[in-house]
């Protein structure tokens, strides 16, 4: 049995000088850590150009989607496990900001951001990039009936069974359509949201687990081997389908219903906490750079806050940027996130 | 016990206990803690609220889908694993290797797969999904590997004679099996079961996707309730069910365990099996393998058929858009750099699994008693406890007296907990079967303890550590689910390359998903494969 002993000994012995060389408290001072969800994205290029500027190394950790993200950064308030995070958007906002997570600071490229995106007085976060969630169609479907035009659309019976949405207590989107329809709809007066809701489980509204399943399972549309004709997706989705088409193609195979779409911003914020508070900064400035943000659209499938920025010519030509997107208070979104899905629960599900 | 066998035995259960405090108990204790107790005070609403919203339904539902999933394994399983014990047929090698593939695909690909199989305009012509029956073939599909393995582990090594003497007795078939062979492998069927059963309590994607939103496990309530609603207190309740609910079957388990280990000859693996001879044998042993193989294996045939459909007819067109940039000028994942993660991390965790499980078995095997039964619980736990509450709870606990919360580390580490458990269940039934008559003969013969250990049990004890290490292996190339909630260093796995494409609109984006999963199934048959292969010199014919 000391045959067994001694190669354990060895193995943790060895594991412990890994751990010191390579992650835990020993970060070389030169490092900077970004704590962000698994859909970030960053090019090697894009990296080196932030080496070279500041001299710092980017060292990126994800954590699971934004929920759980967020979630891990409240639960380590004071003590994180990373100098910067990115990717907080306005659904989760006041969780992050009740929890004290961040320092407050203002970036000198604020001025050169979107109007009307920034949430914080305090800029204890600032504004990255933002996306649309809105309703993709499948072209396909629509050559003899028209496409939706609007939310309210799809509780007439000509679109039974047309639909699919996400969950909103399991997929980020899920939520965002359901804020849209309570921004859309009301909590008050005859038809309120809930009636909406219940027209469309009488219209046999499908609802899938998260984005992956609806998207590519249940949805009809580009890559999706589904049935369901409309989707719960963003508006950069056909542009997507574009750059991403197997043959290429010159058109999109999916359009966005511009009507009922809800914005969600993406916020950046450095952590109460941080070894290298100006290390962190450099780090912020970078996420609004030029260079970051130009890229944003074509890693992300986000839009950039930074007004200065083209968009790629896919962007231009197979997607609307709502005009009139819809939003909503983050503070009243944290008040009544838990009791609206419990509801939207007892509505469509039960 | 004499106080110098004490000393071993406190020296051999050390190193596991000690792995168990740190990266098990500990983690999850804090963050149930911080659950019942936020700012100080205790939680105690959350009980009430818990059983208000519903939780012994979920709670029941949890508990019959696994039992029912764990069943129903069992009777898809047993022929397979019958006929690769007693037969030996070309190719059989190479299949052995390729059913455990289902066990380590990622759920959200399957149930694609699945879906184009049983869902709306499905190949098979039969709509299964939003249904019960969808979750349990799902769960049979995903586990029959682990009772191939288990079982068939020991069925190999059973001494046919004992079966062709009862025979000449005038026992029928029906007779042999219920009367000899049942009771002989009711060890590892027990220990098959228990490890199916905790991995369909704790199903987590599976019931997401293919059982609809009206259905829900603990697991998934949990999940729901850590990182969406943020309800610490109502998830520690539900993690408290959870581990109180298996705690209880797997001490049932041991009890059982304990009282039925039957001590018997082993037979080498090769003296076992022969070639089927008569026609009937021949037609048994096709159509038990073929059957096994289009469950097994149509799902992955669907999941290589799509990898290979590109836009422009079959080719290999999404395997080289793998490496190639994207329009934004980068990769949005290195494919060589998943397989070098992936691959790297399963070593370390194999390692590590193999050790702590082999320690922690001797203990388990020759040390009887209520000590060992709550020690052998308390190994299980990890693969009956929920994957959030395990990633949440090392962000909690990992930060003193090393900051270990964002180590790449900690993903050898999580996936070695879930692995120990199909070490130990591998290698318990063959330590205690070995006889101690065997183990007596040697030790009067004048062969000191460590030498008998050496040349009577290590043998039969290797072959099954390999095909726990095997389990090993597997499991850290295919889990996901602790992986995901760890706060990672820039080192994505395989399962993690796949939802990376996955995550994005584009015919191209999901063909390179695909063509990620079949590099997945690759990677995993061939580790499988070698590890199969492996084996102390000197003991071939083990």
């Amino acid at each position: 049995m000391r045959r067994l002993v001694v190669p354990f000994v060895v193995l943790l012995t060895a594991a412990g000088a890994l751990t010191t060389a390579c992650g835990g408290d020993s970060a070389p001072a030169g490092t900077v850590r970004l704590l962000t969800h698994d859909s970030f994205f960053i090019s090697d290029d894009a990296r080196a150009a932030f080496t070279a500027a500041t001299g710092l190394r980017l060292e990126v950790r994800r954590a699971g989607d934004a929920g759980s993200m967020v979630n891990q950064a409240v639960l380590t308030a004071g003590n994180p496990v990373a100098d910067v995070l990115y990717g907080v958007d306005t659904t989760f906002l006041s969780r992050s900001l009740d929890a004290d997570l961040f320092l407050p600071y203002q970036s000198p490229l604020l001025a050169g951001l979107y109007p009307g995106l920034a949430a914080d007085p305090q800029h204890r976060v600032t504004p990255v990039d933002f996306g649309d969630v809105c309703l993709n169609y499948d072209k396909a479907a629509f050559a003899t009936i028209p496409p939706p035009q609007t939310l309210a659309d799809l509780a007439d019976p000509a679109y039974r069974g047309l639909l699919v949405v996400q969950d909103p207590s399991t997929s980020s989107p899920g939520l965002a359509f359901l804020l849209a329809t309570i921004a859309t709809f009301g909590e008050e007066g005859p038809y309120t949201w809930k009636n909406y809701w219940a027209d469309l489980r009488a219209n046999d509204v499908r609802v899938a687990a998260g984005w992956e399943e609806a998207y590519y399972g249940a949805f009809s549309g580009g890559a999706g081997e589904g049935d369901r004709p409309i989707v719960v997706s963003y508006a950069s989705s056909p542009p997507a389908e574009v750059i991403y088409a197997d043959p290429p193609v010159g058109e999109a195979p999916t359009a966005v219903v511009t009507d009922g779409c809800f914005r969600q911003v993406e916020f950046a914020g450095i952590l109460r906490g941080t070894r290298n508070e100006s290390a962190a900064r450099a780090l912020l400035d970078f996420l609004l750079s030029e260079r970051f943000q130009e890229e944003v659209p074509l890693t992300m499938f986000v839009f950039p806050a930074l007004a200065s920025v083209e968009l790629p010519p896919e962007f231009v030509a197979h997607t609307r940027v709502p005009t009139a997107p819809l939003t909503m208070d983050p503070a009243r979104i944290e008040a009544n996130r838990d009791r609206w899905i419990a509801e939207w629960a007892s509505i469509v599900l039960r | 016990m004499t106080a110098r066998s004490r000393l071993a035995l406190a020296v051999v259960a050390a190193p596991p206990l000690v792995f168990l405090l740190a990266f098990f108990v500990w983690p999850v204790a804090s963050i149930v803690a911080t659950g019942l107790f936020p700012s100080g005070r205790f939680a105690g609403g959350a009980f009430r609220r818990a059983v208000e919203g519903g939780l012994p339904g979920v709670a029941w539902f949890t508990l019959w889908q696994a039992a029912a999933s764990t069943v129903l394994t069992l009777l898809v399983a047993l022929p397979g694993a019958y006929v690769f014990a007693r037969y030996d047929f070309p190719g059989k090698r190479l299949l052995r290797a390729l059913f455990a593939v289902p066990f380590v695909l990622p759920t959200v690909v399957v149930g694609t797969a699945f879906l184009a199989l049983i869902g709306p305009g499905g190949l098979l012509g039969i709509r299964l999904d939003g249904t019960i029956w969808a979750i349990l073939a799902a769960h049979v599909f995903f586990n029959v590997a682990v009772v191939l393995r288990t079982v068939g582990g020991l069925w190999s090594h059973l001494d046919p004679r004992l079966e062709e003497a009862a025979r000449l007795l005038g026992a029928s078939r029906g007779q042999v099996f219920t009367r000899v062979t049942l009771p002989l492998l009711r060890p590892a069927l027990a220990a098959a079961a228990s490890l199916v059963f905790l991995f369909t309590f704790t199903s987590f994607g599976t019931v997401l996707l293919l059982g609809g939103p009206g259905l829900a496990t603990l697991e998934v309530e949990i999940y729901r309730h850590t990182t969406a609603l943020f309800d610490l207190p109502l998830a520690a309740v539900l993690a408290l069910v959870q581990m109180a609910g298996v705690t209880a079957v797997l001490l049932a388990y041991s009890r059982y365990q304990e009282r039925r280990a039957v001590e018997q000859a082993l037979r080498p693996a090769i003296e076992v099996a022969r070639r089927p001879g008569t026609p009937a044998e021949r037609a048994l042993v096709g159509g038990t393998v073929a059957g096994t193989a289009l469950l097994l294996l149509g799902p992955p045939a669907v999941l290589v058929a799509r990898s290979l459909n590109t836009g422009e007819g079959w080719g290999l067109g999404y395997y080289r858009a793998l490496g190639r940039p994207g329009r934004a000028g980068a990769l949005l994942v290195d494919p060589l750099r998943a397989v070098g993660n992936s691959v790297s991390f399963a070593l370390v965790a194999t390692a590590v699994a193999l050790v702590v499980g082999l320690l922690a078995a001797v203990v388990i095997a020759y040390h009887r008693g209520r000590a060992s039964r709550w020690f052998d619980t308390l190994l299980m736990l990890p693969l009956g406890t929920s994957a959030v509450t395990i990633g949440f709870g090392f962000l909690l606990a990992l930060d003193a007296p090393v900051d270990l919360r964002s180590s790449w580390l900690l993903i050898p580490l999580a996936h070695a907990l879930v692995a120990v458990p199909f070490v130990v269940r591998a290698v318990v039934p063959v330590m205690r079967a070995v006889r101690t008559r065997l183990r007596e003969a040697a030790a009067v013969l004048g062969a000191p303890p460590r030498r008998v250990w050496r040349e009577v049990d290590l043998p039969l004890v290797s072959r099954a550590a390999a095909a726990g290490a095997g389990f090993a292996a597997a499991v850290s190339l295919g889990e996901f689910g602790a992986t995901a909630f760890i706060a990672r260093p820039d080192t994505p796995t395989l399962p993690l390359a796949v939802f990376r494409f996955l995550g994005q609109p584009g015919r191209l984006n999901f063909g390179r998903a695909m063509a990620m999963s079949v590099i997945l199934m690759v990677v995993t048959a061939a580790a499988v494969a070698l590890i199969d292969r492996l084996r102390p010199p000197g003991l071939e014919e083990f």
